[in-house]
């Protein structure tokens, strides 16, 4: 089965070219200290707003920084946020999915209703409300951006266990007297995982623009730890003079999120067994 | 029929509640009092004039009275006066509200018209090279930081070009034009808003056509059509597309909050007076009777606009009404 998957995956131009460019950033953020020209916070006045050069191949920004050197760093801040965020965001889902699915009745009722009035509120207006509330930094954007994912994913495990329950393998094991909880991760977990990864892949890239837009509005990573969107805040001011510092870091965004979303696009047209035939 | 819309209209009041818990927990478990804003600023404030403010305001009873009387007030749309300028907030909303349905139903028929037949045409030509530049498309669109699109094509358009007007809904002298160009003016403003907005949202739409396409060219009804020797062309707009196009209705419901919220940051951008805008100055002002107010009439247009998304679809599809 694997097999056939990775033949398919294979064929795949987009989602190949997604996976390679989210490696290639994986890399760059891993050996951020070592390839960066300066040190991203260091700051030289004397050579504040230079525009790219050979020293400073993306330019200088508003404090003589090197921007090169803190997209470098920013990749680290964008990756984790994004996988700690949808790592929040997955398990919630998937629990109150299976739950939801596999026990229905008032638990089920409950649940669901839990996911439709979380479905009325704009997200991102749920996120700013919570975060300017609380302390604006890396740790609750993550952790806010989690919490406030999940009900899409909720619904379509949901959807994927009721169908599963019906199914001849679950009931053979409920006949046989399996305990509900080893029905639950050994048989029915299993099962719904393609709609998990692809919800997943397609989460990175949405919690990645959303902590970019808090970082933009000053809700988000506080400086000086280096974030393309409060990259952008900042470089915004002299979009006059300086271009650089607002095309590079919103470029870096696009490219990564892209990069995700067609990765996740391409994973659902793989693992979704209705499109192949 | 009428039995469905009256289940799907009972089916409304615990959402409604649940919604108006959230708005009012949120508020509610945020740190900093309400009393605090108003008077942090004035040393002269004692005490007790605190305390009487608080009693005023109803802060000094437990939760679930001033739940109950933030719900009664709830009702009649009374969320209380701004703490910034004292006027209703409800009335600075309805302010707002027709500058952000503009902005959205304008921005749903562009992505209306564009965003079908990209997804009806690259599920017939699946794996061409029109659908694979179309996904690239659509999911640009999708990736690209809204904010940043704004400022980019802000400068580009408005400073460098000075083709258009980069900020309000309104040009200053407004009140001068002709009613022809009062509607020139206006378009000029939206442009921009309305161009942005249906870029970054065309995916959602495009994809679920194509995948809903994709399904529906498989059906054995098709394949019968096919076979009759129907042409390729009447097959498709006659026979598939008109079923693919059927739970499209949803989406729009669906489809109202992530508009509303994509509004808070980009109106911001633009000073377009929506609001997204509104809101976002509320939640950094601490208004709370402004935020509530927001949050809860985002949440109240969502579920009215499932609503009619939910009818419609069962009027179109008699297979629903049943269930």
């Amino acid at each position: 089965m694997l097999k056939i998957y990775f033949q398919r995956f294979k064929q795949n131009k987009l989602a190949i070219t997604g996976l390679v460019l989210i490696l290639i950033l994986a890399f760059l953020a891993v050996l951020a200290p070592f390839i960066s020209p300066f040190d991203p916070a260091e700051q030289n006045l004397a050579y504040r707003l230079e525009s790219p050069s050979f020293s400073f191949l993306l330019g200088t920004d508003d404090l003589g920084r090197d921007v090169l050197s803190r997209m470098f760093y920013g990749i680290r801040i964008s990756l984790t946020v994004g996988l700690v965020a949808v790592f929040i965001s997955v398990i919630i889902g998937t629990v109150l999915g299976l739950v939801s699915g596999y026990f229905g009745g008032w638990t089920d009722t409950i649940i669901m209703r839990l996911v439709d009035i979380m479905l009325c509120f704009p997200t991102f207006f749920l996120i700013l409300l919570v975060i300017a509330f609380l302390e604006p930094n890396i740790y609750n954007v993550m952790i806010v951006i989690g919490f406030t994912s999940w009900p899409g994913l909720t619904r379509l495990v949901r959807a994927e266990t009721l169908s599963l329950r019906e199914r001849e393998f679950i009931q053979a094991a409920e006949l046989l007297g399996l305990s509900r909880w080893r029905i639950f991760f050994v048989h029915l977990l299993p099962n719904v995982f393609s709609p998990i990864i692809v919800s997943a892949t397609l989460g990175v890239g949405i919690a990645i623009l959303t902590e970019s837009g808090l970082s933009f509005l000053g809700l988000g990573v506080q400086p000086p730890t280096p974030s393309w969107g409060q990259m952008l805040t900042s470089g915004k001011d002299y979009i006059h003079i300086a271009w650089w510092l607002s095309l590079f870091p919103g470029l870096a965004i696009l490219i990564t999120v892209l990069s995700f979303n067609l990765l996740g696009e391409g994973l659902r047209d793989v693992l979704d067994p209705r499109i192949n035939e | 029929m009428l039995v469905y819309i009256i289940r799907r209209i009972l089916y409304i009041i615990p959402l409604l509640i649940g919604i108006t818990f959230i708005t009012f927990g949120v508020m509610h478990l945020a740190p900093g009092k309400a009393i605090d804003q108003i008077t942090d600023m004035n040393i002269k404030v004692s005490s007790e004039s605190k305390a009487r403010l608080a009693e005023i305001y109803g802060f000094d009873k437990p939760w679930y009275v001033q739940y109950f009387n933030w719900f009664k007030r709830f009702v009649i749309l009374d969320f209380g006066e701004s703490f910034k300028d004292g006027r209703p907030a409800i009335k600075k909303i309805a302010e707002r509200l027709p500058a952000s349905l503009l902005l959205n139903i304008l921005s749903l028929i562009l992505i209306f018209i564009v965003a079908l037949p990209i997804g009806i045409f690259s599920a017939i030509k699946r794996n061409s090279l029109f659908d694979k530049g179309m996904t690239v498309l659509v999911f640009l669109g999708f990736s690209v930081p809204t904010f940043w699109l704004a400022l980019l094509l802000m400068l580009l358009f408005g400073l460098k070009l000075g083709w258009l007007p980069i900020s309000g809904l309104r040009s200053l002298n407004y009140s001068e034009f002709s009613f022809i160009f009062k509607i020139i003016d206006l378009a000029r403003h939206l442009v921009l808003p309305v161009f942005i907005t249906a870029f970054t949202s065309l995916a959602g739409l495009s994809r679920y056509t194509r995948s809903s396409m994709l399904d529906i060219i498989r059906q054995d009804y098709i394949k019968m059509a096919y076979a009759k020797g129907l042409p390729k062309s009447r097959v498709i707009f006659r026979h598939a597309v008109k079923n693919a196009l059927l739970p499209i209705v949803t989406i729009l419901g669906l489809s109202l909050p992530s508009l509303i919220g994509g509004g808070f940051i980009f109106e911001t951008i633009f000073a377009y007076p929506g609001m997204g805008r509104l809101g976002y100055e509320a939640i950094m002002a601490r208004d709370y009777p402004v935020v509530m107010a927001v949050g809860t009439i985002a949440a109240l247009l969502t579920l009215v606009g499932n609503l009619l998304a939910d009818i419609t679809y069962a009027y179109v599809d008699p297979r629903i009404r049943y269930k």
